[in-house]
């Protein structure tokens, strides 16, 4: 219990210089959502991936987001009360306090979005095995969807500024936009939330078993394109992939336009792409 | 239906005023000028088309930054050319900021989703200046064409100087002059798969599509659909890229687009509602649904 201290009696303020202070809060924005990253086993490099909207993520925080958690960025010990918490890595759960921090997060944030390949599918950490530095033991790492139920899934290794942005303004629409937004938002995560719902396993191979075993693919090359890692080509019109060199991010089938094709959603592009640049302007 | 066609601003028949262009172009010359003019006029700076490949007939996706290199990619080649696989890498290695691309209808849908969700595609949603579409009705694998082309029609591939689907036959013209012509009856087997669950015939996602039905022998059809199709459309036309005349002065004009947009979507939708009781109480995937 804190003791009550009486208001001190108002003295006469003693003058002091006064400080040029710029406050980026002056007026505040009231309808703010909160968010925020937590780091598990990853790279960091889905963070910067963040940080690499540059001047957009700055009209982000201004506007839309009070980025109220953060390792490496906000002062915080413990994952606090938030709309929505983007989590990068996947989870050892030889390291008890991850697997303390992922379901602290499950029950603190409304909306759980796995962030990148390691937290969607458990991309190179699926190849970890133990036996080195920092600690031998820590060799068991999982996907935070096997852990916890997870919202929306963002694929990639790493995944893109853009993606991210796109997510970030539809969440933001989805909890404080007027009901026309927050229809159109919800339309744009669906598919981002079915993946989520798909599973933990993601491979090069999605794109034989789900695409080209199912009589779907027309050989678009966008598979191709995603692939951080070169390792899918084209042969005669179709994928092929080097599945020695494939990381498991889950970007190509994510991105191939015959994994998940919304017509409510991508005949519209223009707008919604105007909405967005409109938006971090 | 109504919506077969998409949204547009404008429809014309036109053709490239280009004589060089013209000589190879498979109808009027409109993808090939187009992007040599938005070469040119700074509105790109390179555009991903079906360049030459290793064997004869078979396309292989390139990165033009010269007419020289726009030239060499004149004419259809009835096979797959996996345009979007450089999408990544004409931002990156070829570092361009404002990039072209041509591709089937299938494509220009891959480069929405591309814009809207950019998975794997960092830094290219803001890069993609003019997507032009061509009107699909199918593709075909490689080897497709070579058992058309070599077996039903009896040509070596290396002595084919065109083919043309058109007139509902399938065309094949050699160097010497021989003319064959195969019953579309006789390709549809040999067709890709994947092209039978596909919506779209003139490319609604455009900025700009084109293609030879609907426009007298050596004219294409021209749907201007976005603003930046607009904008480079309307500065082409200004800078004297094409002869136009209006659509509904030409024969057989859009009642044919119509037709046949209508025929290919309804028929890809029945695939489409087959293939979820395709077998028994299970079916194959619907991509329209969910991943």
């Amino acid at each position: 219990m804190k003791q009550q201290i009486p208001a001190a009696t108002p003295q006469k303020p003693v003058e002091q210089p006064k400080e040029e202070v710029k406050s980026k809060e002056a007026k505040p924005v009231a309808e703010k959502i909160t968010a925020g990253h937590i780091h598990l086993s990853g790279c960091t490099g889905c963070e910067v991936a963040i940080a690499d909207n540059y001047a957009g993520l700055l009209t982000l925080l201004d506007r839309y987001v009070d980025w109220v958690y953060d390792l490496t960025l906000a002062d915080v010990r413990h994952v606090p009360k938030m709309d929505v918490a983007m989590v990068e890595g996947s989870v050892c759960i030889q390291d008890k306090l991850s697997v303390e921090e992922i379901k602290e997060t499950r029950e603190k944030a409304k909306i759980v979005v796995a962030l990148g390949g390691c937290a969607c599918y458990g991309n190179i950490t699926r190849f970890a095995r133990g036996g080195q530095t920092n600690q031998p033991q820590h060799e068991s790492f999982l996907p935070i969807g096997d852990i916890i139920k997870v919202d929306v899934y963002i694929p990639g290794c790493a995944p893109t500024p853009q993606m991210i942005r796109n997510v970030c303004v539809m969440a933001y629409l989805l909890l404080k936009g007027n009901p026309d937004q927050q229809a159109l938002a919800k339309k744009y995560l669906t598919p981002l939330m079915q993946l989520a719902e798909r599973g933990t396993e993601a491979c090069g191979c999605d794109l034989m078993i789900e695409v080209v075993n199912q009589g779907l693919c027309m050989g678009c090359g966008s598979c191709a394109a995603a692939c951080p890692v070169r390792a899918i080509t084209h042969e005669y019109g179709k994928p092929n992939v080097n599945r020695e060199m494939c990381i498991k991010c889950g970007a190509c089938y994510a991105q191939c336009p015959r994994s998940f094709f919304n017509f409510d959603v991508i005949n519209e592009y223009q707008g919604i792409l105007d909405a967005i640049t409109g938006a971090l302007q | 239906m109504g919506n077969e066609l998409g949204k547009y601003t404008n429809c014309v028949s036109a053709r490239s005023t280009d004589k060089e262009i013209l000589k190879k172009a498979q109808d009027g010359g409109i993808v090939t000028q187009l992007f040599a003019f938005a070469l040119d006029a700074g509105i790109i700076d390179g555009a991903i088309v079906a360049g030459p490949g290793d064997e004869p007939w078979r396309p292989r996706p390139i990165v033009a930054t010269t007419r020289e290199e726009l030239l060499a990619a004149r004419g259809t080649r009835y096979n797959i050319s996996p345009n979007v696989s450089l999408i990544k890498e004409a931002t990156r290695s070829y570092g361009l900021d404002k990039v072209g691309i041509v591709g089937t209808p299938c494509q220009m849908q891959a480069i929405r989703k591309g814009q809207l969700y950019p998975v794997g595609l960092r830094d290219v949603p803001d890069k993609i200046a003019l997507a032009i579409g061509i009107f699909c009705m199918e593709n075909f694998p490689y080897q497709s064409i070579v058992q058309l082309v070599e077996d039903h029609a009896g040509q070596k591939l290396e002595s084919v100087k065109k083919m043309e689907i058109g007139k509902g036959k399938f065309w094949v013209y050699t160097e010497r002059g021989a003319v064959v012509q195969l019953p579309l009856k006789v390709t549809h087997k040999y067709e890709q798969p994947g092209c039978h669950v596909c919506l779209d015939y003139v490319a609604n996602l455009a900025d700009v599509s084109t293609g030879s039905v609907g426009s007298p022998d050596g004219w294409s059809t021209v749907f201007v659909r976005s603003k930046s199709g607009e904008d480079v459309w309307s500065k082409a036309i200004a800078a004297g890229c094409f002869e136009t005349k209006p659509i509904d002065q030409v024969k057989p004009g859009l009642e044919l687009v119509t037709k046949l947009a209508n025929e290919k979507i309804s028929k890809n939708q029945k695939t489409v509602e087959e293939r979820m009781k395709f077998g028994v109480g299970k079916g194959l995937r619907n991509p329209y649904i969910k991943p």
